[in-house]
């Protein structure tokens, strides 16, 4: 039973693959699609973040060490001038400092067009929070997901700070449940530039995303207060400023 | 879960091709020994418990048949293994003690103490890097380290093999495991890492009650809160627990993970953990969160062994980490008193922990007779 269900799809994907050679002259009736790489740069400030090794300070003067930093984007969407939008499916990544690959990602199957303007979430979808262990960027092997309460940990930034009572600063960003939902979709302005997916080119968006903007923004965080939050209003705070302009695009590279 | 079960089956069927095209092959009758005892191992059903992750990583080049993890059984048991004729793999991961040997360092042929303990082997399958320092990310490469090491069973993996080949038990187990009677250094270490990923433990009082087969009493439960709580502030109230969750991973049912932390042993570092892999001084004094999986049975702890009981590993995050320790990780820094210095959980919520981590303890996995000495009666 088992094993004539594999041979079948076994000859589906022969047969398939088969078929698509055989219909190459008819591919012009085809939509044409393209992809979109995404490449992220982290700093704090003005500065490139360093693991463990860089020393950075808050505007409002709070002194701090960033030992890890990570986060979850998904649902990418991308908009034409004429109000058309693509999202791009099963659009999960898990963007990690210490992991330098996990910077660097493409988005596939997007329809070739030119994109005006275009937004993700920060964190993943409330679906996606309660479907259960999931795999890929989802695996709970990732240390982003807390099964007892908040679902994903969305933004994971640890390290240490002289103002914080026991120097650890401890910021878990997560929890989708109304009143301390922590999602965040945003659009960060392309200023003025646009995204075109092609069939035969594959054009670079460069992200910034700023670990300072977790700490100002709506309301400033001051660590001798605000050094520990796993879910809840205090994350609410920090997902607040994370949405007012943590990531901003840096170019547009058509490539 | 389907999905993986598919993956696999599809994997022996790819197995079986070649399998089948030797079998063909050998009737043009030269006479040898494959044609004799043809090669057609059986494909080994792994049965993944459901809470357990349902993704297994089992390499390409070394599926598990049954003949395969049999012989891994008797060659994790095999003294011949040794230098000495006096030790085995199973001298040191001892199955009543879920794979561990109650020694501070464990100590090989030669008497001499090696500088960490035994881990436990118990769902080895899912972990992608191994030992305290995660030197190998593979149980194919790892097997070779604790049969050569100096301080372990001190022999040259070449030289076991010579004794391997020379006895009248082996060659015909290696030719129905991997098609050859001629031993091989590779397809010894391929046959242990094989036996290995069937060390499954799953059928603790916890894995009965997360499968809705069984209860905790109130007290563990308790405890299992205070394991998965991260205390803070979360909608105006203050949440108390000991946040265990964020290292020793519950959420895929391994209570371990792959990454490694400094959880404030010590300021200065008589061992440099990860560093010995890496050489990053930022990874100084980090070692694997291993998992807690039949803790109770696993003691002494840490990966020197400096703790006999469970209630000094408690009070070591309760009240003596050492925030000065250079890289201490934040979560083990947390406080149950808004400000305070230490985790502060009461003698009550200790208990608590304690009677949860009990319930980790699979009797059925230290007593069963797959995974036994095959030597011994």
């Amino acid at each position: 039973m088992k094993l004539r269900k594999i041979s079948a799809i076994f000859f589906y994907l022969l047969f398939s693959s088969a078929a698509l050679t055989s219909c190459k002259e008819d591919s012009d009736m085809q939509p044409k699609v393209g992809t979109l790489d995404v490449a992220i740069d982290h700093v704090v400030g003005t500065a490139t973040l360093a693991l463990n090794t860089g020393s950075y300070a808050t505007p409002a003067g709070d002194q701090f060490t960033v030992s890890t930093f990570k986060y979850y984007l998904s649902n990418f969407t991308l908009k034409k001038a004429d109000g058309t939008t693509h999202l791009v499916p099963e659009s999960y990544y898990l963007v990690d400092e210490a992991v330098p690959a996990s910077k660097t990602f493409t988005l596939s199957g997007i329809p070739a067009g030119d994109y005006t303007s275009l937004s993700f979430t920060i964190g993943v979808d409330s679906a996606r929070n309660v479907a259960g262990a999931q795999t890929g960027a989802l695996d709970p092997q990732k240390n982003m997901f807390w099964s007892w309460n908040t679902g994903y940990i969305f933004t994971k930034l640890e390290g240490t700070s002289p103002q914080a009572p026991n120097t650890a600063l401890v910021f878990h960003i997560g929890g989708f449940k109304a009143p301390h939902n922590t999602i965040r979709t945003i659009s960060p302005s392309l200023k003025g530039a646009t995204i075109q997916v092609q069939g035969t080119q594959t054009p670079t968006l460069h992200l910034k995303a700023d670990v300072l903007k977790m700490f100002t923004g709506p309301t400033t965080v001051r660590f001798t207060q605000l050094y520990n939050t796993m879910g809840g209003a205090n994350s609410v705070v920090v997902a607040d400023n994370q949405a007012a302009g943590m990531f901003v695009v840096d170019y547009v590279h058509a490539n | 879960m389907l999905l993986s079960f598919a993956r696999l089956s599809f994997r022996y069927l790819i197995l079986l091709i070649p399998g089948l095209l030797l079998g063909a092959c050998g009737t043009d009758g030269s006479g040898t020994e494959e044609e004799d005892n043809p090669y057609a191992p059986t494909p080994y059903a792994l049965a993944l418990p459901k809470n357990l992750p349902q993704t297994v990583t089992i390499p390409a080049s070394n599926p598990l048949t049954v003949e395969g993890v049999e012989l891994g059984r008797k060659l994790f048991y095999e003294v011949k293994l040794s230098r000495t004729g006096t030790q085995s793999c199973g001298s040191c991961h001892q199955q009543s003690k879920a794979f561990t040997d109650g020694l501070a360092h464990a100590v090989g042929v030669d008497g001499a103490p090696h500088p960490r303990g035994a881990m436990s082997l118990a769902n080895v399958l899912w972990e992608t890097s191994l030992t305290w320092d995660g030197a190998s990310t593979s149980l194919e490469q790892q097997a070779r380290t604790p049969i050569e090491n100096a301080v372990e069973m001190h022999q040259l993996l070449a030289d076991g093999v010579r004794k391997l080949q020379q006895t009248e038990l082996y060659p015909p187990l290696f030719q129905k495991a991997f098609g050859s009677s001629t031993i091989t250094e590779d397809n010894v270490l391929k046959a242990l890492a094989q036996f290995e990923r069937t060390l499954i433990s799953a059928n603790s009082r916890y894995d009965k009650y997360i499968r809705k087969e069984g209860t905790l009493t109130r007290t563990e439960q308790l405890g299992l809160a205070v394991f998965n709580n991260h205390p803070g502030e979360v909608g105006g109230i203050f949440i108390r627990g000991g946040t265990c969750h964020h290292c020793h991973l519950d959420a895929t049912g391994l209570f371990s993970s792959p990454d490694f932390f400094n959880n404030g042993l010590d300021v200065a570092f008589a061992d440099a953990g990860r560093a010995s892999v890496t050489s990053l001084a930022t990874d100084r004094g980090k070692f694997r969160a291993p998992t807690l999986r039949n803790i109770a049975l696993t003691a002494p702890y840490m990966h020197d062994g400096r703790f006999q009981t469970l209630e000094q590993v408690l009070d070591h995050y309760n009240e003596h980490v050492l925030v000065n320790s250079p890289g201490v990780d934040p979560n083990v820094l947390l406080s149950n008193t808004p400000g305070g210095t230490h985790l502060d959980l009461t003698a009550a919520e200790k208990t608590q922990l304690i009677a949860f981590l009990h319930t980790l303890t699979d009797t059925t996995f230290i007593k069963d007779s797959r995974f036994s000495d095959p030597f011994k009666p």
